[in-house]
C-alpha cells in the first residue's frame, strides 16, 4: 500500500506536506524546477519587497539627475532611457514563468510598506497567476510610542485590505513576538487568513568586534529553532480555522513529523536546502515514508494534530507548569 | 504659431534631420558635437526609423579617424552615411575626407565647429577646425542659427546627392550647437519632398558590388594624376547653383528662404561686413539697429564657403558699397589674411569690385563673445579714413594693437525682450529648471524663447550661469545677456565673490537664495552689491530655498523652488497660469517615475510662494564687507593679476599682454584659489586616530595631510591646532598632526568612509568625522597655514611600501577641480608624492587633462625646493607617443650629459664624475645624493668657458634620473590611443603608463569604451554593453617584457602603493591599469571605495602584478593580489551600481542574460589568471 502523504494547504491539494518556503533559491526557474523534481509539493517564491522597489526607483532617479546640466562637455552621464520598469513587472513575470515551468502550486510572497502597496501588488500577483499569496509581514517596531495594540491592528488591517481585493487564498507569515500569540492568531483567523505561517525568522544583526560595526548576518536555522513553531502549532491546532504551516528548523523527516503531529498542514523547508542541497527534499520524504511505514501509519492526515495540545496526553506541557517542571528537573549537562 | 515648433538646440535639430536621412551612422564622442551622436544612438536603440522605414545602423568607433573610415566604406557600398564631429575629430577625418571627395561621393558630415588645440586645448567654438579641412574638396555649408542648422542640414543632405560633392555642414560649437531656441522643425513630408529618390538610386548604383565589379582607390603616376584631379571640376562648378536651387525648394515648402550669399541691410549701404556663422545673426540685428538710426550699413552672410563662388558673392553686394570688413572666426598665423578674407579679396578682384576697400578681422575665437557693440566697432572702423587693414575685435590687444575698441555699454536690446540670468551650482538643478522654464513659456505662449548656458571648468562645485530671453519676435541674439531684467542667485556662496549685480538693468529684480531671511539678508551683501541695489533701484527678493526643498523631501534640489519664485516675481506669465504650467510640467517630468515625487514638488511650489519675501532696502548705511578677492592674498603677483580675474569670471577683461605667448603656465596655483565649497568638512579626533593615513591616501583633493615634527615647532601654534604623540616608534619624542584644509575640501566624505578607527564609547564616530564647515573655517584656515609652515618630513627617512609612512610625503597634486570623491585623482596624488620631484607627465585629453590643466589654476604643484611634476597635454590620440618622445629626449640628453662628463673627468675631478656616472639612483637617498653631486658639478662648471663645460652645465640636471609617466583614461588607452600605446609599450623603453580606468569616456559624459564591462549601460550602449571588457593587461603581458598591473586603491591600497613602486623601479615599460570609480557609475561617491572592494571580492576585478623581473629570476611573473571571496556575488555587486541597474530596470530580460554572462566572464577570467599565476618561465636553454 502506498503511503498517503497528501495534505491540503490554503485549499490547495498537495502531494506531500513538504513545501519550500520563501528564499532566494526560488528566484530562478532552475531552482523551482529542481525543487519540483526533488519532490516539493509547492513553492513559496521569494518575497516581493515594496520598499526595495521604491528604494531602487529613488536611487536610480537620483543618480540619473545628480550630475546633469552641470558641465560644458557633458550635460548628462547616462543615456536617456524612455521608460523604466519601476513596478513589480519582473516579479510578476517570474510568477508567470514559474507557473508555466512547474506543475506544483506556486505561492507568491509579498512584503509591503503601505496599505496601497499591499493591495495593488496583491492584485498584480493574483493576475499573474499565483495560486496563493503569503503576506510576509516583516514588521519590527522600534518606536517606543507604538503600542502593541497598534502593531496587532496593523497586521489585521493589512490582511483585511488584501483579502478585500483578491480571491486567491491568503496566508500570513507571522513573527512570534506578540503578547498573546494565540490571540493574534485568532484575530487573523477571524479576519479571513487562509493559513498562518509560523514563524518568520528575524535576521538580527551581529556585531563585528574588530571593526566595531553592526553587521547584517544571516544565520541559517538550526534544528533547535523548531521548538518555537512546534509549541505554537500544537497550541493553535484545532483552535483556529486557518491552516498552519510550520517553518524554521526543519532539517529532517523527524522534524517534519513532529510539526505535523503538532497540527501543521505543511512543513516548510529553507535552511536545510541551503545546507544539504535542494535534493534533500527527497531524502526527507523517503525518511518520512519509512518512519510512517515502520510504524504502520497510512496517511499524513492520520497523524496530523495527534500531539497537539488538544490531543496530547499532557496539555499542561505547553503551559506554565512545563516551565516549572523543566527547571526543577534540569540536572545540567 | 503653427504646431510644428519645437524648443531644442542645434545638435538635436541637426541630428533629427541627419538620422532620418541616413542608413549608416558612425559616431565618436567629442565636445561639442557628442550630443548629435548620442541622439542618433538613442533613437536607434528606441527603434526610431529613418525616412525609408529602417532603423539606421549606428556604430561607435574607436576614434574619429575610424568613424570616417567606416563612413567611407559604407558610402562606397552604396549606403547613405553620416557622422558628427568637431575640432581634433575633424582633423582625424581629413585623410578619408580627401578620399571621399576625390571619389565624388555624396555624404554629409555635421560639424559643431570648435577651436583646434594650439597653445591650449579649447572645447569652445570657432572655425579653426572646418577651415583646416577646407582644402579637402568638401562643400562647406554654414548655418548661423538653430533654425538654420535644422534647415541647412536638410539642404546639405539633398544637395550632396545631386552634386556628388560631399558636404561639411557646420555651425558654431556651443553658441549654436548648445543654444536652445524655438524653431520650426521639418516634418517627414518636407524632408521626403526635398530628397530625389532617383539620386539615391544613382548613388547606390555607383556602390561597389561583385555583381558589377569595378576598382576604386587606384595608385596613379605623374602621367595622369593631375588630369584626374581636374576631371571633377565641373561637379564643383555646379555646386553653388544646385545649393541655391535646393534652398529655393526648401523655401517653397517651408516659407523660410536662404541664399548662398545673402545680403541684409540698406540697399544703398556703403559699409558692409562679410561673415559666416552665428556672428551673422549679431550683425543682422546690429545692422537693423544702426540703419534705424540713419546709418547705411549691411551684412553679407556667407553660407556656402566651399566651393566659393566669386561671381555670386560680388552679385550679392550692393553696388553702393565702398568698404568691406571680412570677419573670420579663425586665425591663420603668418598668412596674408584669414581664409574668408582672402577668398573675398580674390573674389572682388575677379568680380570687377577691385576698387573696394577691404579690411579683415578676427573675432570670436573659442566662443569669445561677439556682441552688437563689437559689430558696431567694425562698422565704425570702416568709417575711418585709414582703418586697420587687419584687426581683431572683442579683446584688448595692447601688444600689437590690432584690436578695435568697442563701447561695452552700447546695446540694441529693447524692452520687448525679457531677459533673465541665473547663477547656480551644477548640482542644484538650476540649468534643468531653466530648460524647463523656457519650455513652459515657449509652449504655453506665442513668445519666442532662447536659452544659453555657461558652465564652469571645474567638475566639483561647478558654477552655471543661465541666460534666458523671451520675446515676441524670433530672438536673434547669439551673445550673452549684458543687462538683465531679472537675476537669480541660487547660491549664497556666490555673494561677495562675483560681481553679479553689475548685470542687472535699472529697476530690475535680484532674487537671492539665502538662509538669512528678509530682515538679515541685506547685511549679508557686500557693499558693492548694496550700492548697486540702491543706485539702480532694484527690487530685492529672498527665499530660503534649501529649507523649502528639504522640508518637502527634495533634498538639495532647489530647482522647483527657485523656478516657482521666478515665475511669481517676473510676471512673464500671469501668476496663476504660471503656477499651473509648473504643476503640469512637474507631472510630466515625474509622473512616469513616482507619484510621490510629483506630490513633493507640487507641495514645494506652494511653499515657495509662501516663503518668498521682498527685502525692504534700508535708506542709509552700508555693510563693511567687501567682495572677497578671488585668490588668496599671499598669492604671487602674476597669480593675482592674471589668474585672479579668471577665477572671478573677469577673464574677458584681460589684455593680450597679460597672456603667456606660448601657453606655458606656472604650476602650484590651485593653492591660491580657495573655493570654500564644502558644507561639511572632516574633523580629526586625535584621541581616536590610529595614524594609518588611509584618509590621506584616498582624499581626492589632497586636503588631508599628516606631519611629524619636533614638539618645539608647536611654539606659536593657533589655539585650536591639534597634535598628539605619534604611534610609530620611529617618531618617538615627536608630535603628530593630521590637518584638513577646510577651504579646499569638497566635502565628499570619502575619508570618513575609509577610516577604520572608531570611538570606543560611541562607535558611530570615527577618527575623522564630518562637521558643518561654517563655524570652522576661520580657525582652520589659521591652522592650515601654521601646518604648512611646519617642516616637511625628510623623505629619506620614510619606509618604502608603508602607507602610513609614504603618506607623509607632500603631495604635488592638490586641490584639483575634479568631482567631489573622484576615483582618479588619488592615484595621481600618490604618483606625485612618490616621484613628483622628478616627474614628467604626458597627459591624454580627458578628465585628467581638464582637472589637471584647465585654467585658471592647476593642481600640479612644487615642493619647497621648487621641483615638481612637469606636465603637458598633447592630444587625445597620441599620448603614448608623446610620452615616449619625452623619454627618448630625456635619455638622449642624459646620454649626452654622461658623455660630456666622461670627457671632462679631468676637469671636474674623477671622483665626482665617477660618483655621478655610477650612481644607482634607486631610492630617495640615492636621488638626494645625486642631486647634491650634480649641484657640486654645476659649481665647478659655472666658471668654465670651455664649450663642452657650458654644454654640460646646460645638460647637467639630466644626470639626475627622471621618471616619465604617460597618463590617460580608458577612452584613450583602450580605444583612440591603443595603437600608439601598444607600440610604445612594445618599444621596451622606460616609460610608465597609468590608465585611469573609469570604464567609460567620463569627460564627455559617459560614452562606452572598450573598457566598459558587459551589461553596463553607457551612452552609445543604451541597451547594455553586449561585449565583455577588453583585457588590456593580458594583451600587454603577452609581450613578456612589460611590467603590468591592475590596481584598485579602494579595494587594496597597499597593493596600489606596492605596484607604483615596482613599476617605477622596473627598468622598462610599465602599464598600471588603475580602476577608478566615477560619477558615471551611478554610485554614492562617499562610499565608492566599497564598490571597488566589492568589484574585487566578486571577481569583477582582478588585482595583479606581472613582473618580467620575477620571470628573469625564474619565478612566476604573475602574482594575483585579490581573490574572489564572493565568486557568486557578482549579481549583488551589479545591483549596487546604477549603470547596471538601469538595464535591470529598463530591459530586465536582456539584463538577466548579460548579467549571467558577466558572471561567467568573471569566473572564466579568474580561472585563466589563476592558471597563469602558477606558470613559471621555462628554464633558459
Amino acid at each position: 500500500m502506498t503511503m498517503d502523504l497528501t495534505t491540503t494547504y490554503l485549499g490547495l491539494k498537495l502531494r506531500t506536506p513538504l513545501v519550500c518556503s520563501a528564499s532566494p533559491l526560488s528566484e530562478t526557474l532552475d531552482g523551482i524546477r529542481r525543487m519540483e523534481d526533488a519532490g516539493a509539493s509547492a513553492v513559496v517564491l521569494s518575497s516581493l519587497f515594496e520598499e526595495q522597489l521604491a528604494r531602487d526607483r529613488d536611487d536610480l532617479i537620483s543618480h540619473l539627475t545628480a550630475n546633469t546640466n552641470a558641465f560644458s562637455e557633458a550635460q548628462s552621464f547616462f543615456p536617456a532611457i524612455g521608460s523604466f520598469h519601476w513596478g513589480p513587472e519582473s516579479y510578476l513575470n517570474h510568477i508567470r514563468k514559474a507557473k508555466a515551468a512547474a506543475k506544483i502550486p506556486i505561492i507568491a510572497s509579498l512584503n509591503g510598506t503601505s496599505l496601497g502597496g499591499w493591495t495593488s501588488y496583491a492584485k498584480d500577483i493574483q493576475n499573474a497567476g499565483a495560486d496563493a499569496l503569503e503576506l510576509n509581514i516583516y514588521y519590527i517596531p522600534t518606536d517606543p510610542s507604538v503600542s502593541g495594540e497598534h502593531v496587532e491592528q496593523t497586521h489585521v488591517d493589512i490582511l483585511t485590505a488584501v483579502r478585500s481585493v483578491v480571491s486567491i487564498p491568503v496566508a500570513v507569515k507571522l513573527a512570534p513576538f506578540f503578547s498573546n500569540m494565540a490571540s493574534m492568531a485568532k484575530r487573523l483567523d477571524d479576519a479571513g487568513a487562509g493559513g498562518l505561517v509560523l514563524f518568520n525568522r528575524f535576521y538580527q544583526p551581529d556585531f563585528d568586534l574588530e571593526k566595531l560595526e553592526v553587521r547584517p548576518n544571516l544565520l541559517l536555522s538550526t534544528p533547535q529553532a523548531l521548538r518555537l513553531p512546534l509549541h505554537w502549532t500544537a497550541v493553535l491546532s484545532g483552535r483556529i480555522k486557518a491552516d498552519l504551516a510550520a517553518t524554521s528548523g526543519i532539517h529532517t523527516a523527524m522534524d517534519s513529523l513532529k510539526l505535523l503531529m503538532a497540527g501543521a498542514t505543511t512543513t516548510m523547508l529553507c535552511s536545510a536546502l541551503y545546507k544539504f542541497g535542494i535534493e534533500h527534499i527527497r531524502v526527507i520524504e523517503g525518511e518520512l515514508v519509512r518512519w510512517m511505514t515502520e510504524r504502520e501509519y497510512h496517511s499524513v492526515a492520520q497523524l496530523r494534530g495527534s500531539m497537539s495540545q488538544r490531543n496530547c496526553a499532557d496539555p499542561s506541557a505547553f503551559e506554565r507548569q512545563q516551565y516549572i517542571r523543566t527547571l526543577t528537573t534540569y540536572k545540567g549537562l | 504659431m503653427p504646431k510644428t515648433h519645437k524648443i531644442l538646440d542645434a545638435n538635436e535639430a541637426v541630428a533629427d534631420v541627419a538620422y532620418r536621412l541616413s542608413e549608416v551612422v558612425a559616431i565618436y564622442p567629442i565636445t561639442p558635437s557628442s550630443a548629435m551622436g548620442e541622439w542618433a544612438d538613442q533613437w536607434a536603440s528606441e527603434g526610431r526609423k529613418n525616412l525609408w522605414g529602417d532603423v539606421p545602423s549606428v556604430m561607435e568607433m574607436q576614434s574619429e579617424g575610424g568613424a570616417a573610415g567606416a563612413i567611407h566604406g559604407a558610402l562606397q557600398t552604396g549606403s547613405l552615411a553620416t557622422t558628427f564631429t568637431a575640432s581634433q575629430g575633424l582633423l582625424l577625418m581629413i585623410p578619408n575626407m580627401y578620399k571621399i571627395a576625390g571619389e565624388l561621393t555624396p555624404a554629409v558630415f555635421h560639424i559643431a565647429a570648435r577651436s583646434l588645440a594650439t597653445h591650449a586645448l579649447s572645447i569652445f567654438g570657432d572655425h579653426g577646425d572646418v577651415m583646416a579641412a577646407r582644402a579637402s574638396g568638401w562643400a562647406m555649408l554654414c548655418s548661423n542659427s538653430v533654425q538654420e542648422a535644422s534647415d541647412l542640414a536638410l539642404v546639405a543632405h539633398a544637395a550632396t546627392l545631386e552634386t556628388r560633392v560631399p558636404f561639411m555642414h557646420f555651425f558654431d560649437g556651443f553658441r549654436t550647437s548648445h543654444e536652445i531656441n524655438k524653431i520650426q522643425t521639418l516634418p517627414d513630408e518636407t524632408v521626403r519632398a526635398m530628397i530625389d529618390e532617383a539620386l539615391i538610386e544613382a548613388h547606390r548604383g555607383r556602390g561597389l558590388t561583385p555583381d558589377r565589379p569595378v576598382l576604386r582607390g587606384t595608385a596613379q603616376n605623374p602621367d595622369v594624376f593631375f588630369q584626374s584631379r581636374e576631371a571633377a571640376n565641373s561637379f564643383y562648378a555646379a555646386v553653388p547653383a544646385i545649393v541655391q536651387k535646393t534652398m529655393d525648394k526648401l523655401a517653397k515648402l517651408t516659407g523660410r528662404s536662404y541664399k548662398v550669399y545673402e545680403y541684409h541691410g540698406a540697399p544703398d549701404a556703403e559699409r558692409v561686413a562679410i561673415v559666416m556663422g552665428s556672428g551673422a545673426e549679431t550683425l543682422h540685428a546690429t545692422v537693423d539697429a544702426l540703419n534705424a538710426s540713419g546709418a547705411k550699413v549691411g551684412v553679407l552672410k556667407v553660407r556656402l564657403y566651399r566651393p566659393f563662388d566669386a561671381a555670386l558673392l560680388c552679385a550679392a553686394l550692393p553696388a553702393s558699397v565702398k568698404s568691406v570688413a571680412v570677419l573670420d572666426r579663425t586665425k591663420e598665423p603668418g598668412s596674408a589674411g584669414e581664409p574668408l578674407f582672402l577668398d573675398a579679396v580674390a573674389s572682388f578682384q575677379r568680380g570687377g569690385r577691385a576698387g573696394l576697400r577691404v579690411i579683415g578681422g578676427i573675432y570670436g575665437l573659442s566662443s569669445k563673445e561677439f556682441t552688437p557693440a563689437m559689430a558696431k566697432a567694425v562698422f565704425d572702423e570702416l568709417s575711418k579714413a585709414s582703418p586697420k587693414p587687419r584687426f581683431t575685435v572683442g579683446i584688448e590687444d595692447d601688444v600689437t594693437y590690432l584690436s578695435l575698441k568697442h563701447d561695452p555699454d552700447w546695446s540694441i536690446e529693447g524692452d520687448e525682450v525679457v531677459r533673465a540670468v541665473f547663477y547656480g551650482l551644477g548640482s542644484d538643478g538650476t540649468v534643468g529648471a531653466n530648460k524647463n522654464t523656457i519650455h513652459i513659456i515657449g509652449d504655453h505662449t506665442d513668445s519666442f524663447v532662447q536659452a544659453y548656458f555657461v558652465y564652469d571648468s571645474k567638475k566639483s562645485g561647478a558654477m552655471t550661469v543661465s541666460h534666458l530671453r523671451f520675446g515676441p519676435e524670433q530672438i536673434r541674439a547669439p551673445y550673452l545677456i549684458e543687462k538683465t531684467n531679472f537675476l537669480g542667485c541660487h547660491q549664497t556662496s556666490f555673494v561677495g565673490r562675483y560681481k553679479m549685480l553689475r548685470m542687472i538693468a535699472p529697476g530690475g529684480v535680484f532674487l537671492l537664495n539665502t538662509a538669512a531671511g528678509p530682515l538679515a539678508a541685506w547685511e549679508t551683501l557686500p557693499k558693492e552689491d548694496q550700492e548697486e541695489i540702491r543706485a539702480k533701484k532694484l527690487r530685492f527678493f529672498v527665499i530660503d530655498a534649501y529649507k523649502v526643498a528639504r522640508d518637502n523631501g527634495l533634498g538639495g534640489r532647489i530647482n522647483t523652488v527657485m523656478q516657482a519664485c521666478f515665475f511669481s516675481i517676473s510676471g512673464v506669465l500671469p501668476k496663476e497660469r504660471a503656477v499651473e504650467a509648473i504643476r503640469e510640467s512637474i507631472r510630466e517630468a515625474y509622473g512616469k517615475k513616482s507619484e510621490e515625487l510629483v506630490n513633493k514638488n507640487l507641495k514645494a511650489v506652494e511653499e515657495s510662494l509662501k516663503n518668498l519675501h521682498q527685502v525692504v532696502v534700508p535708506a542709509g548705511g552700508h555693510a563693511h564687507a567687501s567682495l572677497v578677492p578671488p585668490v588668496a592674498p599671499g598669492a604671487p603677483d602674476w597669480v593675482r593679476s592674471v589668474l585672479g580675474p579668471i577665477c572671478a569670471g573677469e577673464g574677458d577683461r584681460l589684455p593680450v599682454s597679460a597672456m603667456p605667448v606660448d601657453g606655458t603656465y606656472p604650476t602650484a596655483t590651485a593653492q591660491w584659489e580657495k573655493r570654500g565649497l564644502a558644507q561639511e568638512v572632516p574633523v580629526w579626533d586625535e584621541s581616536v586616530c590610529i595614524q594609518c593615513a588611509k584618509c590621506v591616501i584616498v582624499c581626492p583633493h589632497a586636503v588631508i595631510r599628516p606631519k611629524v615634527y619636533m614638539p618645539a615647532e608647536l611654539a606659536g601654534a593657533p589655539p585650536t591646532f591639534k597634535s598628539c604623540d605619534p604611534k610609530d616608534r620611529e617618531w618617538k619624542g615627536m608630535k603628530y598632526t593630521l590637518q584638513v584644509s577646510v577651504e579646499d575640501c569638497t566635502g565628499c566624505g570619502i575619508c570618513v568612509d575609509v577610516c577604520p578607527a572608531r570611538n570606543k564609547s560611541e562607535t558611530k564616530l570615527k577618527a575623522i568625522n564630518m562637521r558643518p564647515a561654517a563655524p570652522l573655517v576661520e580657525a582652520e584656515r589659521k591652522n592650515w597655514e601654521f601646518f604648512l609652515e611646519l617642516p616637511e618630513v625628510d623623505r629619506r627617512l620614510l619606509k618604502g611600501g608603508s602607507i602610513r609612512h609614504e603618506q607623509f610625503q607632500r603631495p604635488l597634486f592638490e586641490f584639483s577641480g575634479a568631482c567631489a570623491g573622484c576615483g582618479e585623482t588619488p592615484y595621481l596624488k600618490l604618483l606625485s608624492q612618490l616621484y613628483g620631484d622628478r616627474l614628467l607627465i604626458a597627459n591624454a585629453t580627458g578628465c585628467s587633462s581638464i582637472y589637471g590643466g584647465n585654467l585658471p589654476t592647476t593642481p600640479w604643484a612644487k615642493n619647497e625646493e621648487g621641483r615638481g611634476p612637469a606636465w603637458a597635454n598633447s592630444l587625445f590620440e597620441d599620448n603614448a607617443e608623446f610620452g615616449l618622445g619625452m623619454r627618448l629626449s630625456e635619455d638622449h640628453q642624459t646620454g649626452a650629459a654622461r658623455d660630456l662628463l666622461k670627457s671632462l673627468e679631468n676637469v671636474v675631478g674623477a671622483e665626482l664624475a665617477r660618483s655621478i656616472l655610477d650612481a644607482s639612483q634607486k631610492d630617495e637617498a640615492d636621488i638626494y645624493d645625486q642631486r647634491e653631486r650634480v649641484a657640486e658639478l654645476k659649481k665647478k662648471l659655472a666658471g668654465l668657458k670651455d664649450d663642452k663645460a657650458r654644454r654640460l652645465l646646460a645638460l647637467s640636471d639630466h644626470l639626475t634620473r627622471k621618471s616619465v609617466w604617460i597618463v590617460g583614461g580608458d577612452g584613450w588607452a583602450y580605444d583612440i590611443g591603443y595603437g600608439g600605446l601598444d607600440h610604445v609599450l612594445a618599444s621596451g623603453k622606460n616609460v610608465k603608463v597609468l590608465v585611469l580606468d573609469t570604464e567609460v569616456y567620463s569627460n564627455t559624459g559617459g560614452q562606452k569604451s572598450k573598457s566598459t564591462p558587459r551589461g553596463a549601460v553607457a551612452k552609445f550602449s543604451s541597451g547594455g554593453n553586449p561585449a565583455a571588457k577588453k583585457d588590456l593587461g593580458l594583451m600587454a603581458m603577452s609581450y613578456g617584457n612589460i611590467y603590468v598591473a591592475s590596481v584598485a586603491m579602494g579595494a587594496r591600497d597597499e597593493q596600489t602603493l606596492k605596484t607604483f613602486i615596482e613599476a617605477e623601479a622596473y627598468d622598462g615599460p610599465a602599464l598600471i591599469i588603475a580602476y577608478s570609480h566615477c560619477i558615471a557609475h551611478g554610485i554614492d561617491m562617499r562610499t565608492a571605495n566599497q564598490n571597488q572592494k566589492a568589484a574585487a571580492d566578486t571577481g569583477k576585478l582582478i588585482l595583479y602584478r606581472y613582473s618580467p623581473d620575477r620571470a628573469k629570476a625564474g619565478e612566476a611573473p604573475l602574482i594575483l593580489d585579490s581573490k574572489p571571496t564572493r565568486p557568486n556575488g557578482l549579481g549583488a555587486y551589479l545591483a549596487s551600481e546604477n549603470r547596471f541597474q538601469m538595464l535591470a530596470k529598463s530591459k530586465p530580460e536582456e539584463a538577466k542574460v548579460l548579467f549571467d554572462m558577466a558572471q561567467q566572464d568573471a569566473a572564466t577570467r579568474w580561472e585563466l589568471y589563476e592558471y597563469l599565476a602558477g606558470r613559471k618561465p621555462r628554464p633558459a636553454i
